[in-house]
């Protein structure tokens, strides 16, 4: 979390607060949400149903909060949609 | 005889064989696509008109703040029908691996209608892909509904990786051209009589879905045909008289095609049979 060289937000945060640069559904997005289930709650994906997965990993609800995320990460985040 | 027993046509015409796929019993043997509609009010009234029991549905990108997939899922779950969701899109093992979880986690179905696909312009599943995949997700305890092409070595590979249902294609995806070849559906249900056949795309017309369950197929899985036609609504109920009506062909025993013709009406009796039809009496009036 703390390695030097990356950009930071506040540098004389306490709590180091780093901007990730990330493609969320094939979108390149700065965040500062520090794992997956920040992420969603950040972007407003929590109120409905969505399935998420971190480069091509399927990572289950359960353990977005303990996904953390590093630059150049690749996010889907998913819900069902017509299909045949 | 008893009232309430059933009128059977004859003692030699088996009782109607319900269908099964992992051991869950389906009401109907039309499985329908929800993509294409004019309209969410059309689908849904397609989804009823076609008696339909299961549903494919698809996993698709959600935009941020975006309720699009939970506004579709609450519209679908109204109509009480079991989902199926699809991995359509997905080029790798690895993707559609991916993408089944993600569906098992959104609907809390480990049913899965596996695709992976080789080629644009055809559509044409990636029969190596598809068994890789196939092998790693029912390790992961998944129901796989392979979308393949009508191979039947492809089928002995899915079969031994743990599928317990076939999904031909009949032609390419969307095309509505029918059973391209019936001739290797045959194979397919020859060698495997005990495993489901449903055929998954290219039906056009209620009569080639009637074709395929009058050969023995079990199912059949539409979606452009009925979406896409000018009154969806009818045409679902079109197809669910055709699969019926094809169903109790089959049940009913088909004649064997013959190269020659056969009188219908009785030979013995017929009138004027023991004239010479060149002698007296066979000149014109």
């Amino acid at each position: 979390m703390n390695d030097p060289g990356l950009p930071m937000t506040d540098i004389h945060s306490s709590t180091v607060e780093r901007v990730r640069e990330i493609t969320v559904n094939g979108r390149t997005s700065r965040t500062a949400a520090p794992t997956l289930g920040d992420l969603i709650v950040e972007q407003g994906f929590g109120d409905g149903r969505v399935a998420t997965a971190v480069n091509g990993e399927f990572v289950a609800e359960r353990a977005r909060g303990a996904t953390e995320l590093r630059d150049g990460d690749s996010v889907e985040i998913l819900s069902i949609r017509q299909g045949g | 005889m008893n009232q309430t027993e059933p009128i059977r046509p004859s003692p030699r015409v088996p009782a109607p064989q319900p269908l099964a796929f992992y051991g869950e019993t389906v009401a109907s043997r039309l499985l329908l696509g929800t993509a294409l509609y004019p309209s969410p009010h059309v689908m849904s009234e397609a989804v009823r008109a076609s008696g339909a029991g299961i549903v494919t549905v698809s996993l698709r990108r959600e935009q941020a703040r975006g309720r699009t997939g939970q506004r579709f899922l609450d519209l679908i779950r109204a109509l009480s029908v079991r989902l199926l969701p699809n991995t359509a899109g997905c080029r790798t093992a690895r993707e559609a691996v991916t993408t089944a979880e993600m569906a098992r986690e959104l609907l809390d179905t480990d049913w899965i209608k596996l695709e992976v696909i080789a080629n644009d312009d055809t559509l044409q599943p990636d029969v190596f892909g598809l068994a890789e995949a196939a092998e790693e997700l029912v390790k992961r305890g998944f129901k796989v509904f392979p979308y393949m092409t009508e191979d039947l070595s492809l089928a002995d590979r899915l079969i031994g990786a743990g599928c317990r249902v076939l999904m031909p294609w009949g032609s390419p995806i969307g095309t509505g051209r029918g059973l391209a070849n019936p001739q290797a559906l045959k194979t397919l249900r020859a060698y495997h009589p005990d495993v489901p056949i449903v055929i998954d795309a290219g039906i056009g017309a209620p009569s080639h879905a009637a074709q395929a369950l009058e050969m023995g197929c079990d199912a059949v899985l539409l979606n452009t045909a009925v979406a896409r036609a000018q009154d969806p609504v009818r045409m679902a109920a079109a197809f669910a008289t055709a699969i019926e009506a094809g169903r109790s062909a089959y049940e009913a025993g088909l004649i064997q095609p013959s190269d020659r013709a056969q009188p219908s009406t009785p030979v013995a009796g017929t009138p004027f049979f023991d004239l010479d039809p060149k002698g007296p009496g066979s000149e014109p009036l």
